[in-house]
């Protein structure tokens, strides 16, 4: 077997991130029963609470605490990693914008493989493990296999690895602050800007209509808006749309954007990438119209239209009104 | 300023639809549009804006065979000033450590003040930039989407982060950043534009002018490997609704009624 299995937990405000947990289910699958190490950094005020938090799931928690920690500065956390993690470490990180910050580099310190992004565990065969990974913003998946003999660094992807039974581990905390070691970093954080509120606040619609880039021009967002209208809904959007300025940040759904809560999603021309869906909560009814019959946003969606939306849209829109 | 951008020509996911070979070890590759990764656009177009207003030069970056030299070309036209092709039968099959090997033989055989990588490209791992910013011991940020000069020692990024918040730190240069999507409005580039740099030489650098041993990138040195292809299971999947398109939105209409979709 390779090395000791640890997972970085990222918390905000005394309250450990979901992905703790998932990280400790991630674990299992790869070796089921193994004791694995949770490592918590931070400074001052809830870091107790984030610690005791990490100790219902894993066996036992080093807590690293350091003023040069205060906020997870990837460059930091990657220095005190190298400074005392084993060499042939194991280790799981989320992959949001954390874990993509600190995952590749810290790979290469260590001198151990890194594997991105992971949906699934296949099966460890010796120290080669085989794992399921998404190419083409989810269009297709690949089996993966890496090396770990010598450590590994995992990024796996928020979400996916739900604990069936969580809690009740009972683990200890270990403060092991007096071993950081030296902290010194090149890029300094300096604040969080807030995202801007727009005119609309999609988080409280409980009918969304959202765009993507099937709507292929600035002037064919008035199709949803037409369609929304219609409905009583409000219009979102993904990624590219705003990417594109063809709509305000404030209607972008997603990881990136704003997480959603609505009871009925109609996605016009979205291939459901992960980072879209990662904005959709509650589970509703979504309702998926894409010209391309292997868009990833079917697999999710509780009802499905193969059509082009410039040209499913407007019908749908007037025999609405027509119904009304 | 001397910025390096790394690019990489991909499919285009928004002109293809991606498929699996029959026997799973590729994607189907006949009659596939390809462009350069969308992320590195961003990166050139930032690199442009940011020589404009500081000066310096622009260097664009690939690895892969000719075809990736046509990418190149394609940046360099947006305006770009030189370009750059590290292509050797020895570096097919690198996994992504591989690849930054590579790039990191290239970055120090010139003098770059600041490196610019796509946040990600069509394999969606998003790694290159990190490990590179890690092999030559400089700072990274992932994810960037502003940047302002604040001098010649250091920049003030701003990095998308979840909900929609940017974080903002300041970096000493030489760095290593991945650029978010959306960061500014790349150019367009036009049949004239392209007409212009149709004949300029791009240096094509092997792994004896990279001075690498062949065991240290390309399949050989790959720790990573990607075993096949396959769909991805498609769970319960969405029920299709099938019919002229005047009775789909029909039914539709009778489910969206029924949820509370239309009010």
């Amino acid at each position: 077997m390779a090395g000791q299995v640890f997972a970085y937990i990222t918390h905000k405000e005394g309250k450990a991130d979901d992905s703790a947990v998932e990280m400790a289910t991630a674990a299992g699958k790869i070796y089921p029963g193994a004791a694995v190490t949770a490592i918590v950094t931070g400074s001052g005020a809830g870091l107790d609470a984030v610690c005791n938090e990490a100790a219902k799931f894993y066996k036992e928690v080093w807590k690293f605490e350091n003023e040069a920690l205060a906020y997870p500065n990837a460059e930091a956390i990657r220095k005190l990693l190298v400074n005392v993690l084993p060499p042939d470490a194991v280790v799981i990180l989320p992959h949001d914008t954390f874990g993509m910050d600190l995952g590749p580099g810290l790979s290469i310190k260590l001198d151990s493989v890194f594997i991105s992004d992971v949906v699934g565990f296949e099966e460890l065969a010796g120290d080669t493990l085989k794992v399921i990974r998404q190419e083409f913003s989810g269009q297709v998946s690949t089996h993966t296999t890496c090396d770990i003999s010598a450590g590994a660094v995992i990024n796996i992807r928020p979400g996916i690895f739900q604990a069936e039974e969580a809690g009740g581990v009972g683990g200890q905390v270990v403060d092991k602050s007096a071993e950081v070691g030296e902290l010194a970093v090149g890029r300094r954080f300096l604040e969080i800007v807030a995202a801007e509120v727009g005119d609309v606040d999609i988080t409280k619609e409980d009918v969304l209509v959202s765009v993507g880039r099937g709507i292929e021009d600035q002037d064919n967002i008035e199709i949803a808006e037409d369609l929304a209208e219609a409905m009583g809904a409000v219009v979102s959007c993904s990624r590219p749309i705003v990417d594109a300025k063809w709509l305000e940040k404030s209607r972008q759904v997603g990881t990136s954007g704003q997480t959603v809560k609505p009871k009925v999603y109609l996605a016009l021309g979205i291939s459901g990438s992960f980072q879209h869906l990662g904005g959709l909560k509650g589970n509703p009814f979504i309702v998926a119209v894409n010209k391309n019959p292997k868009a990833p946003i079917f697999q999710v969606a509780d009802v499905g239209v193969v059509e082009d939306l410039l040209e499913f849209a407007p019908v749908l829109t007037e025999k609405i009104q027509e119904s009304k | 300023m001397e910025i390096l951008v790394c690019v990489k020509r991909v499919p285009d996911t928004a002109e293809n639809e991606i498929e699996v070979a029959a026997d799973g070890s590729d994607i189907e590759r006949d009659d596939l549009v390809y462009s350069v990764n969308e992320w590195d656009n961003y990166a050139v177009e930032e690199a442009i804006q940011i020589v404009d207003k500081a000066g310096g030069s622009v260097t664009v970056v690939s690895v892969g065979d000719e075809d990736a030299e046509e990418v190149v070309r394609r940046e360099m036209a947006m305006g770009a000033n030189n370009g750059l092709l590290l292509s050797d039968d020895a570096f097919e099959g690198s996994d992504g450590k591989g690849i930054a090997t590579l790039l990191k033989a290239a970055v120090e055989k010139g003098n770059y003040d600041l490196i610019l990588t796509g946040a990600q490209a069509d394999d969606g791992a998003g790694q290159v930039g990190g490990m590179l910013a890690a092999m030559l011991d400089v700072p990274y940020a992932s994810v960037v989407n502003t940047i302002e000069v604040l001098d010649d020692k250091k920049l003030k990024v701003g990095r998308e982060i979840e909900g929609g918040n940017q974080e903002m730190n300041e970096i000493d240069l030489p760095c290593v950043l991945s650029i978010q999507t959306g960061i500014n409005e790349p150019r367009y580039v036009g049949i004239r534009g392209i007409r212009k740099v149709a004949s300029v030489e791009i240096p094509v650098w092997g792994a004896p002018d990279l001075g690498l041993a062949a065991d240290t990138v390309g399949a050989a040195g790959a720790r990573v490997k990607r075993v096949d292809y396959f769909m991805p299971e498609l769970g319960e999947g969405a029920e299709i609704l099938e019919g002229s398109m005047e009775e789909v939105a029909d039914k539709l209409i009778e489910l969206l009624k029924a949820k509370g979709g239309i009010k």
